[in-house]
């Protein structure tokens, strides 16, 4: 022990980030936790300090309504406070790392956490390229959803509670970012799922926002089964945990079939959170909490971990090829599958959870092909014009909401059918989701256009010759999988300009449906909404600056690439080999990403333009649309094939089993002990002195023959 | 000579456990612990030819208790006496149940 604490000393002293603003990496998630406690203590306060009985009712009605403000006034600072300065800092530590040599993380250990014989863990954290990259994502697009929710939630009774459930969102997201182990990882992300829960559930008095809370949790459990059968296996092959031993192990012992197992384990960690085919159906239900939530946990953030584990353990999947090919191929079907979901949902936030789940198949695909740098590079893009797309949304849905909340009309604020023509009432908003759906398009020269190139092209290139396309998966070559693979990506990028067109279109095109009362209380959100939405939008049009391919010269070239690479770079190589693809094919491949996506945009706009039927007169969607609108009835499906199955086996397991056998024999068993103790132990307490007497002294025998026979 | 005192000290004792257990008169009872008092008092006397003067000290203590004792407990005697009008023991269980 003392030796390896000697050696890290020695270790951290030699690393060029010991003695800067890094050694402050432990205040990154201790800040946003301390806005948790301190916003979870201001939201049991007005209980406590409600008005008295005295007064007249208007005098303390007013007094409630100012304390209210007071109150949201300051957890409003608290909450955007912790968070803008872990940001600060974030940005500190991340200059501090600028034009130094980091070849080796830097890893500082805090406590010992679990010392148990062999297994030792300590709480970590690691500061390195790919973990403050993530950092800065999660910080800096946190800041501006929660700037965005100070309005958005302005009106709700539970707002400190919200912040609370934020900010500590922020800060297990960020002990899953840092975590320098595995454990410390699973920390945060089960942190990251409860919070998840907490706030989907948001509004617990709608019976349905709770079973979706629900159902996220009991998906993400099957996930997170997999993570923790993973760590089992690591500990028990390695004896390590952390992923400096862990990977150093896996690189020197090579491709064994351990290893396999642990990245199949592992993948399927992440398909439960991060919403892969099988188990994404949780995150279009999770879209029942607020919509801000959705744009920080269930499209920015959160639900990008899984491609942070890929990539995180890229030495893993590096050494386990067939497992990257199932990480690519689920990847991509999820991406085709989900996205034709998204060509005919209504409601405004199912067409984006669709595409989220879409988009992150997209990632999975990169990552998989072991194009790491791809994968966190769509990670990053997404994160910004997916969370502008959904404070958009939540813009909007705001803006519907005041329309009828103003004329007391009972409808559904999210539904593209009773929206319509808002360009006209919010036009900040149209715009800023208009250059989004550019980006989520691939239209250049925006964010998404290169993020996602890059990965068509990663896959298309690995396809044509490397060690992952001689790897084989279920039978089938590597070559032929990443050819289907990157089929399916075209398909969907072509899908997906298509549905995110239909959603701009039925949302803010053509004349306005919500209503001849209601169109006058539609208004554009306020500045405290739109500010966040106008800066991600800047960063959706600058985001593909991260990582400009050579054949786009409009800058630095692959910024991104040159700063991952000694965390990825080695696992890249070691799938994608040194096949290099000739500079016309790389030209055809762009121009054709490019035509799909236009023809997808100007197929919806001919599809789409003009004036839609409202809500009453739409069209009821049958055949191939009705499927498409119920989702492929996944679940219906399930909820016939597992869930009913396994009530109707525990309802009568209790009714047969539990009720008549193990209830009765405890309560029964219980009732006689307590009997047999009463009837025998009363005989000792009659009230006969006499007995008292024999028994004192035998009890003085007892004792005095104890003692003689010691 | 002190085993003498021993073993006559032991007597007593028995004699007044013996009168506790199977007598249910309350004075009766009660001279036999005072029995039971003064034959460990006696044993006290012996041994202190052995180890000095502490079991002299404890004799006097002793004496000292039990007549304070006998005070309380014959006091009690006399009330459950007039209570009930009888110092029989056995009827004495009220604290039974039923």
């Amino acid at each position: 022990m003392t030796m390896l604490t000697l050696l890290q000393a020695a270790g951290a002293a030699e690393h060029p980030l010991a003695g800067t603003v890094a050694e402050w990496a432990w205040l990154l998630p201790l800040l946003p936790l301390l806005g948790a406690v301190v916003n979870g203590l201001l939201s049991l306060l007005p209980r406590l300090s409600e008005p008295g009985l005295t007064g007249d009712v208007d005098a303390r009605e007013s007094a409630a309504a100012a304390a209210h403000t007071r109150q949201q006034t300051l957890v409003s600072i608290v909450a955007t406070g912790v968070m803008l300065s872990a940001f600060g800092l974030a940005v500190a530590i991340f200059a501090s790392m600028q034009g130094v040599r980091l070849d080796a993380p830097f890893v500082r250990t805090y406590a010992q956490w679990i010392p148990a014989g062999n297994l030792q863990i300590d709480w970590g954290l690691q500061i390195d390229q790919l973990s403050m990259l993530m950092t800065l994502v999660v910080t800096g697009i946190g800041t501006l959803i929660h700037v965005f929710s100070i309005g958005y939630m302005k009106s709700d009774p539970g707002f400190a509670r919200y912040f609370a459930y934020l900010n500590l969102f922020v800060a297990c997201m960020l002990t899953l970012v840092l975590g320098s182990s595995y454990p410390v990882l699973f920390v945060g992300w089960e942190g990251v799922g409860l919070c998840s829960y907490l706030l989907i559930g948001f509004w617990f008095s709608e019976r349905a926002n709770v079973e979706a809370g629900k159902k996220a949790f009991v998906v993400n459990r099957i996930g997170d089964f997999g993570f923790l059968v993973a760590m089992f296996l690591m500990f028990s092959t390695f004896q390590r945990l952390d992923f400096s031993g862990v990977h150093a192990a896996v690189t020197s012992g090579g491709s064994t079939p351990v290893v396999l197992a642990i990245a199949l384990f592992l993948f399927l960690g992440c398909v439960g959170k991060s919403a892969q085919l099988p188990l994404y159906v949780w995150l279009p239900d999770a879209m029942a909490g607020p919509t801000p939530v959705s744009a920080l946990i269930h499209a920015a953030t959160m639900v990008t971990a899984g491609v942070y584990l890929v990539a995180r353990s890229a030495p893993i999947f590096a050494h386990a090829p067939s497992a990257s090919l199932l990480v690519t191929l689920v990847g991509a079907v999820t991406a085709l599958f989900a996205a034709t979901i998204a060509l005919r949902q209504w409601d405004i936030k199912k067409v984006l959870a669709y595409s989220t789940v879409s988009q992150l198949g997209y990632m999975f695909m990169a990552v998989g092909s072991g194009a790491y740098t791809a994968g966190v590079f769509h990670l990053v893009t997404h994160a910004f014009f997916k969370a502008l797309l959904f404070l958009g949304a939540g813009s909007v849905i705001h803006a519907m909401h005041a329309a009828y909340h103003h004329t007391h009309r009972d409808d559904d604020a999210q539904d593209l059918r009773n929206m319509g023509g808002l360009r006209r009432y919010m036009p900040a908003t149209a715009a800023a989701m208009a250059l989004a759906t550019l980006a989520i398009a691939g239209v250049p020269p925006f964010a998404g256009f290169f993020s996602k190139d890059e990965i068509l092209s990663a896959v298309f290139a690995r396809a044509m010759g490397s060690p992952l396309a001689s790897a084989s998966l279920f039978g089938m070559p590597g070559a032929t999988i990443l050819y289907a693979v990157y089929a399916c990506g075209l398909v969907t990028a072509l899908l997906t300009a298509v549905y995110m067109t239909r959603m701009m279109m039925l949302a803010f095109g053509g004349r306005n449906r919500t209503g001849d009362a209601e169109q006058g209380a539609l208004h554009e959100a306020p500045l405290v909404m739109t500010a966040p939405v106008l800066a991600l939008a800047v960063l959706t049009v600058v985001g593909g600056w991260l990582n400009l391919p050579a054949l786009i010269p409009i800058g630095p070239i692959g910024v991104l690439e040159h700063w991952l690479e000694p965390v990825t770079g080695a696992s890249a190589a070691r799938l994608a080999g040194a096949t290099h693809v000739p500079h016309a094919t790389e030209q055809l491949l762009v121009g054709i990403a490019v035509a799909t996506a236009v023809l997808g945009i100007a197929f919806a706009l001919l599809r789409y333009r003009g004036d839609q039927p409202d809500k009453a007169h739409a069209p009821v969607d049958t055949g191939v649309a009705g499927l498409l609108t119920r989702a492929y009835s996944v679940d219906a499906g399930v909820d016939a094939v597992i869930v009913r199955p396994i009530n109707a086996l525990a309802g009568s397991v209790f009714a047969r089993g539990v009720e008549p056998g193990v209830d009765r024999t405890m309560s029964g068993g219980g009732t006689l002990l307590a009997w047999t103790a009463s009837v025998f132990g009363s005989r000792f307490q009659d009230g006969d002195v006499g007995k008292y007497a024999w028994l004192i002294a035998a009890g003085a025998l007892v004792v005095i023959a104890a003692l003689s026979l010691s | 000579m002190i085993a003498e005192a021993l073993i006559v000290s032991a007597l007593l004792f028995a004699i007044g456990v013996i009168g506790v257990l199977t007598r249910r008169n309350a004075i009766i009872l009660f001279m036999c612990v005072e029995l039971m008092l003064n034959a460990v008092n006696l044993s006290f006397v012996a041994l202190a030819k052995l180890h000095g003067v502490a079991g002299h000290v404890f004799v006097i203590m002793v004496m000292t208790i039990a007549a304070a004792e006998a005070a309380v407990g014959l006091a009690i005697v006399i009330s459950v006496f007039r209570h009930f009008g009888s110092v029989d023991l056995s009827a004495l269980r009220l604290l039974r149940d039923g």
